[in-house]
């Protein structure tokens, strides 16, 4: 790891346009359905403090001899004759990751924004919904009295405010969003402000929606313009008692009946919240099962874990085909379909309907006609390099796409971990990213969190290339740390290859389960095979202690590649 | 073992209870169904670690009705460590399911039923069906017979399941009710599922008459479908003919006979059980019985007034107990009998709770010990759970008092502001010897119960 020390400088050029408009012009953050974590890369560390590079390895060899002699600068001249070396529409954790290492490769870099920097992940996003379920998380300790009292903790009569708890979490966005500004700025990053659109081959015009009045040209655009909640048509949105995550988490009421559309992420997220803070609620899910993303296995549990015990109810294998906000007296009206024969169900009451069924691209008015590219339900087509390709399939040159608006994988971090495998190619190294080592978390309480290919999914894959796939269990009732914070509700699971001890998928429901996933990603990111890793110790008595007994578990055939007890490098 | 009962001398009702019990309704026939049909197996909650004492279903791998080989993973029972599939040990069919998931039941009790063959599994339904009539809304799922469980669950707010009152369960979406519509909150559903209350018998005070879930709790403590159950099962007795004492109604006729020989009188007090009832129904999940709860508020209120347990022996002195066991009546199979808690002002409710089931399960075995059943102090008798309100216990010889407990329920109240209220009240009634206990005494220690109950934080201390 080099490090190097970051000085804030002045942007240098003021190419700081007016007042853009776009509304939404947010680099991404969610999968359809999700809430998430959101990888800032080091906008906490940017104001002139000591910077650790997240970059891949092979960037590591390259920066280090020049981080000794300066911090990374935005690169004065653009090479080629154009404006900048590198544009980035979209402000968001996506285009926000791409721009920090663009300059530590040298690159003289822009990033234009039409409504705030941090887009939906910092905004409306997993950072404000971080604030209301980290109240959620302690509104259910302090009223789980038999968990207190079998502690021996006595509390009496907790409750909440609930424009303090809104904002806490608004405070929260603010932080991080100039947290993130300040980083951008701090190496020298032009901030250009506007609604951008592609004009043409490596040129791009920004303003005010419909007046994109000023045009830069520049070597390689990346595009990160994220996504949007999306709404099935008949819904009515009224922002009120009908509203999507965007209202939600400025918690401007506290309904007593509150019906969740879609129980992804967002979805279960909203639950733990609203339930915390003493709604009830009612799920309403398209498909057969409720969390269909999820292993079948831990969406087991989670409905056990957060849904039965809770004051929880719901309708699977049904649309809402028409939702009517509250009005004239009267409560939100949701009429549900048969998913299959589309025959009426029946029509639902309640205070207040969530929709959370998952996010729509952001790709309107971006010019993509100018250079011959189709989108796909509104997702920019990509290749595995995120190169747009155009209509004819072919790669579109110095043009990317990352994030939400490629919807390859719609979480935050993997927007970033796109970001940074683009400026690895542009600064001359090839690189593909592995989305299959990118974990992913749902922040109820317990945490959900999940790494690669979900069990029906190995077995297929292991139907298809012929091999055998194995899967090992712990519960999170045989862990020390769990039992000692009286927690023992939860499971981890790994699916591997018993021939070569590979990891293809992790998932754990439990205890910090988010924070717990990585030691399961870094090693399938660096393909670390189980019977090296089972050799690794961890440290007693800690929940990481969860992984240790599935990696100790895990029966592998083969030999033993390399010890972990020898030193790889001195 | 004649002169060792103890007896709780109750109204007419307990009385015709006992005839039924003996001449045997439901469950003599339930007994006889058994006998002959043994190709019926029972699946057990098994013990999955040696600290395991009572289980909960997680999920049912078959539904009723599978074929199920030797081997078969059935269910899946949550431990106290972990989760465990359970294979079955025979072949057959899953014919009923006395413990759905979500529930628990303690290690060794029937969670389901197993026939050997397809012919069967109506049978062994009819069969499930008196287990299930017979366990209440506690965790208790062994099988006892239907109208014995009455005394034994001396529960006053949650009324045996009334057979009218089980509305359609529909597990996978409970909102929809078949073809009419009830509009209640998801809590409000969970409730009624879980109290056995009918959603459609309710008129919801939320908004636009929505059902919340205070509707389903008042409607599950009103006392109108108490007499139910008991009402459906006719006593099944040889009218125009004389029939003799077992031994057992013997030493309970002599007994009743003794009492008078004792100066008694009667106490009675008015306590609200908002609070018992909210505790019990946070704990009951952990094996904890109203009965047990009772005691152990009994024991705690003893514990500062010795005199009321005290008893008279000779005619000239106090004999003051030097431990405070509660000996609760309970109608068994043609009789009745006082299994004792001993010590129940020391020991935990949860330890009581399991006490209290194991000395029933010995009671109906007809095992229990001497010292489990004469060694009592004080005595409590309930029959709140037929929606009695208010009765009139005989103090059993040997003891000074005993408390007769009505059913709890929703009584209107004017409060200490002017305004007027529900609150869930019941009646109580101690019947003591006057040659040690006096009124005052009572009165004291009445108050003190009644303070213990309705703010019940320390009895799970």
């Amino acid at each position: 790891m080099h490090s190097g020390v970051a000085v804030s400088a002045p942007a240098s050029a003021s190419a700081i346009a007016g007042g853009g408009a776009r509304s939404e012009a947010a680099a991404a953050s969610r999968r359809p359905g999700g809430i998430r974590l959101c990888g800032l890369r080091g906008e906490a560390l940017a104001r002139g403090s000591l910077r650790i590079s997240h970059a891949p390895a092979a960037a590591r060899r390259v920066a280090a001899p020049r981080a000794a002699a300066a911090a990374p600068q935005n690169g004065a001249v653009a090479g080629g004759g154009f404006d900048y070396d590198l544009v980035i529409i979209g402000a968001g954790v996506g285009g926000h990751g791409a721009a920090l290492h663009a300059v530590e490769e040298g690159l003289k870099t822009a990033i234009i924004e039409g409504d705030v920097v941090g887009g939906t992940c910092v905004n409306r996003g997993c950072v404000p919904s971080k604030a209301l379920l980290a109240v959620s998380g302690r509104m259910r300790e302090l009223h789980d009295e038999h968990h207190l009292k079998s502690m021996g903790l006595q509390v009496s009569s907790p409750g909440y405010d609930r424009q303090a708890v809104a904002d806490h979490a608004n405070n929260l966005a603010s932080k991080i969003r100039s947290n993130l500004t300040n980083s951008m700025k701090a190496i020298g990053v032009d901030i250009l402000t506007g609604f951008g659109t592609i004009v043409g081959k490596q040129k791009v015009r920004y303003g005010k929606v419909g007046f994109p009045d000023k045009e830069i040209t520049a070597k390689n655009i990346i595009i990160a313009t994220g996504s949007v909640p999306f709404v099935p048509k008949g819904i009515e949105i009224d922002g009120k008692t009908v509203f999507t995550s965007d209202h939600a988490l400025k918690l401007e009421s506290v309904p007593d009946w509150i019906a969740i559309v879609g129980s992804g992420y967002i979805g279960l997220e909203f639950s733990d919240v609203y339930t915390a803070l003493g709604s009830e609620v009612t799920f309403v899910e398209a498909l057969d099962q409720l969390m269909p993303g999820f292993d079948p296995e831990i969406a087991k549990l989670a409905q056990r874990v957060l849904i039965n015990t809770r004051k929880i109810d719901y309708h699977t294998g049904v649309f809402a085909s028409k939702i009517t906000p509250a009005k004239d007296g009267k409560p939100v009206l949701i009429e549900l379909i048969d998913a299959k024969t589309k025959e009426h169900r029946e029509t639902l009451e309640v205070d207040a309907a969530l929709i959370a069924t998952g996010r729509a691209p952001f790709t309107n008015g971006l010019g993509l006609e100018n250079i011959n590219v189709v989108t796909q339900r509104g997702f920019i087509p990509v290749d595995e390099r995120m190169q747009v390709t155009d209509a004819d399939g072919n790669v579109v040159p110095n043009l990317f796409c990352i994030g939400d608006a490629n919807g390859k994988l719609m979480l935050a971090h993997a927007a970033s971990a796109q970001g940074i495998s683009v400026i690895e190619q542009i600064s001359g190294r090839d690189h593909i990213l592995n989305h299959l080592s990118i974990p992913a978390a749902c922040f109820t309480h317990p945490e959900i969190s999940m790494v690669g290919l979900t069990e029906p999914q190995a077995r297929e894959k292991a139907d298809k290339e012929g091999f055998e796939v194995s899967v090992v269990k712990t519960s999170f009732k045989a862990n020390t740390k769990a039992l000692a914070e009286n927690e023992g509700d939860g499971i981890a699971k790994l699916i591997y290859r018993p021939d070569t001890g590979e990891i293809l998928g992790v998932h754990i429901l439990g205890l910090h389960a988010a924070d717990l996933i990585h030691e399961a990603s870094n090693a399938m990111a660096l393909g670390t095979r189980l019977q090296d890793i089972k050799l690794a110790v961890h440290a007693h008595p800690t929940l990481s202690e969860v992984l240790d007994e599935l990696f100790k578990a895990a029966k592998v055939n083969s030999g033993v590649s390399h010890s972990v007890n020898e030193p790889v490098a001195a | 073992m004649a002169g060792l009962l103890h007896l709780n001398s109750t109204l007419l009702p307990s009385a015709s209870l006992l005839l039924r019990n003996r001449s045997g309704g439901q469950a003599v026939r339930r007994r006889r169904a058994c006998r002959v049909e043994a190709k019926i197996r029972e699946i057990f909650m098994p013990a999955l670690s040696s600290t395991m004492t009572e289980g909960k279903i997680v999920a049912w791998n078959a539904a009723e009705g599978d074929r199920l080989a030797k081997g078969d993973p059935v269910v899946v029972v949550e431990s106290d460590k972990a989760d465990m599939d359970v294979e079955t040990f025979y072949d057959g069919f899953l014919a009923a399911v006395l413990v759905p998931a979500g529930e628990s039941a303690p290690v060794g009790s029937a969670i389901a039923l197993l026939a050997e063959s397809e012919d069967e599994i109506p049978l062994a339904q009819s069969q499930a069906a008196s287990f299930s009539s017979s366990s209440s809304s506690s965790s208790s799922s062994s099988p006892p017979a239907p109208q014995e469980t009455a005394a034994q669950e001396a529960s006053p707010p949650p009324p045996p399941p009334a057979p009218v009152a089980v509305s359609a369960p529909a597990p996978p979406s409970p909102a929809a009710q078949g073809g009419a519509r009830v509009v209640a909150s998801p809590y409000a559903k969970k409730l009624a599922k879980e109290l056995s209350v009918d959603l459609f018998s309710i008129t919801g005070s939320g908004p636009a008459g929505r059902v919340v879930a205070k509707d389903v709790e008042a409607a599950a403590a009103a006392p109108a479908k108490k007499a139910v159950p008991v009402a459906a099962a006719r006593p099944d007795v040889p009218l125009g003919s004389t029939v003799p004492f077992t031994t057992m109604q013997g030493a309970v006729s002599k007994n009743m006979l003794e009492s008078l020989a004792v100066p008694t009188f009667r106490v009675g007090y008015t306590i609200t059980t908002g609070a018992l009832d909210d505790l019990y129904k946070k704990i009951k999940g952990k094996g904890v019985t109203m009965t047990a709860l009772l005691a152990k508020a009994t024991a705690m209120a003893l514990v500062q007034h010795p005199v009321v347990n005290s008893s008279c022996r000779d005619g000239q002195s106090f004999t003051y107990n030097s431990s405070i066991n509660i000996a609760v009546a309970v109608a068994i199979d043609g009789g009745l009998i006082t299994p004792v808690l001993q010590d129940a002002d020391k020991l935990d409710i949860y330890t009581l709770s399991r006490k209290w089931k194991e000395l029933v399960d010995k009671a109906r075995a007809k095992q229990l010990q001497p010292q489990e059943y004469n060694s009592g102090t004080f005595t409590l008798s309930n029959l709140g759970m037929f929606g009695v309100d208010r009765f009139d216990a005989i103090l059993p010889p040997g003891t000074g008092a005993i408390m007769a407990v009505g059913a709890s329920q929703p009584t209107v109240v004017g409060t200490k502001d002017g305004r007027i209220g529900i609150k869930n009240q019941m009646q109580v009634n101690v019947t003591a010897d006057h040659r040690v206990i006096y009124g005052s005494d009572l009165a004291a220690f009445l108050q003190t119960l009644s303070k213990i109950i309705e703010d019940p934080k320390d009895l799970t201390f």
